[in-house]
């Protein structure tokens, strides 16, 4: 199955990922912390365990950033 | 408001842009920004705001200058360590161009000043570095329907989105701040100089196309880039209709203060009666 995360392609063996198998492949840090949109829209954290990905999805994690001044 | 002739030579690269003109340099002149944090995304913002001759430029931050910011927040030099950031960034700015009018606010923004100070602005530039401090300036931003820049930084990565009163908001992206010290700050983990120039250089050139009118602004848009690979990426986000703040069925109708990460704040550096929630 192929899959876009962050617009580029991944070939994936497995038959069946979530979003959160997902993450945990990728490495993510505090995968909690992660924003995800799936095909362009913003999915829920609660659901990260129980959605299923399918053949050409469109994933984008989305970190938070701070940076700047301290205030 | 016409134009001397020191102006018109001082704008000319300005004027002579098809985008830009005689009239996109007037309404620069006749704008106003608000910038909160005079530090890394600040400064290269103030710096170019100031240059290109934004009529009224606000900085609000509570801090004095530290020896270790001098390393990326341009506007300060090193005769300005232990100065209060705002007055070492109202020197610079009227040097650079006196014809800008700086307001300076030696405090932090909180839930019960931040209405009263971005009122009086067109535009207002995030240029904090705790998340606190991003939701409560995308929150007031949204109830007082004000555009502004959100911008953050942090080791060779940075992040944009510029916000108008309709669309994607940060809290339909990251929803609610993550908890205290969980989320490494720059502070923490530390930030290459020059991205925090490229990022609130990129957040100055927002502000004055929001300003002139033209171009597309990155609303309902994150740019994402990668310094170390020197990559970037616009996402496109899209207005979450579980968004607390502005979806279908909102829980957030006031402002409120988060948690600060108290142990990053130097408390003798914030001016009396404003307090650390």
């Amino acid at each position: 199955m192929k899959i876009k995360v962050n617009n580029k392609v991944q070939e994936l063996t497995e038959e069946r990922i979530t979003i959160s198998e997902l993450l945990v492949k990728n490495d993510v840090e505090m995968p909690e912390m992660v924003s995800v949109q799936l095909n362009g829209e913003f999915v829920k954290k609660e659901k990260f365990e129980v959605t299923v990905l399918k053949d050409n999805d469109e994933v984008d994690f989305l970190y938070f950033m701070g940076g700047g001044s301290l205030i | 408001m016409e134009f001397s002739d020191e102006q018109l030579e001082r704008y000319s690269r300005h004027i002579i842009l098809k985008d830009v003109g005689y009239e996109g340099q007037q309404r620069i002149a006749s704008g106003s920004v608000l910038i909160i944090g005079a530090g890394g995304l600040g400064a290269p913002a103030a710096l170019y705001l100031a240059a290109a001759g934004v009529g009224k430029i606000g900085i609000i931050d509570g801090d004095v200058v530290d020896t270790s910011n001098l390393q990326r927040q341009v506007i300060h030099f090193t005769q300005d360590v232990n100065k209060p950031k705002v007055q070492s960034a109202k020197e610079k700015i009227e040097q650079i161009n006196p014809d800008v009018e700086v307001v300076t606010f030696r405090k932090i923004v909180l839930a019960d000043n931040i209405m009263d100070i971005i009122k009086d602005y067109d535009f207002i530039l995030d240029g904090t570095d705790n998340f606190p401090a991003k939701f409560l300036i995308n929150d007031a931003c949204f109830f007082a329907k004000k555009a502004y820049s959100h911008g953050g930084i942090l080791r060779f990565n940075g992040q944009t989105m510029t916000y108008t009163p309709g669309n994607t908001c940060y809290r339909c992206i990251f929803n609610s701040p993550p908890p205290k010290n969980l989320v490494p700050t720059c502070s923490q983990a530390g930030v290459l100089g020059a991205v925090a120039g490229i990022l609130g250089t990129i957040q100055a050139a927002e502000v004055l196309k929001y300003l002139i009118g033209k171009g597309q602004l990155l609303t309902n848009k994150l740019l994402t880039f990668d310094a170390l690979n020197m990559q970037f990426r616009n996402v496109a986000v899209s207005k979450n209709r579980n968004c607390p703040l502005c979806g279908q069925q909102p829980s957030i109708r006031t402002l409120m203060n988060y948690e600060q990460p108290v142990c990053d704040i130097k408390q003798n550096n914030i001016s009396s009666g404003d307090k650390v929630c």
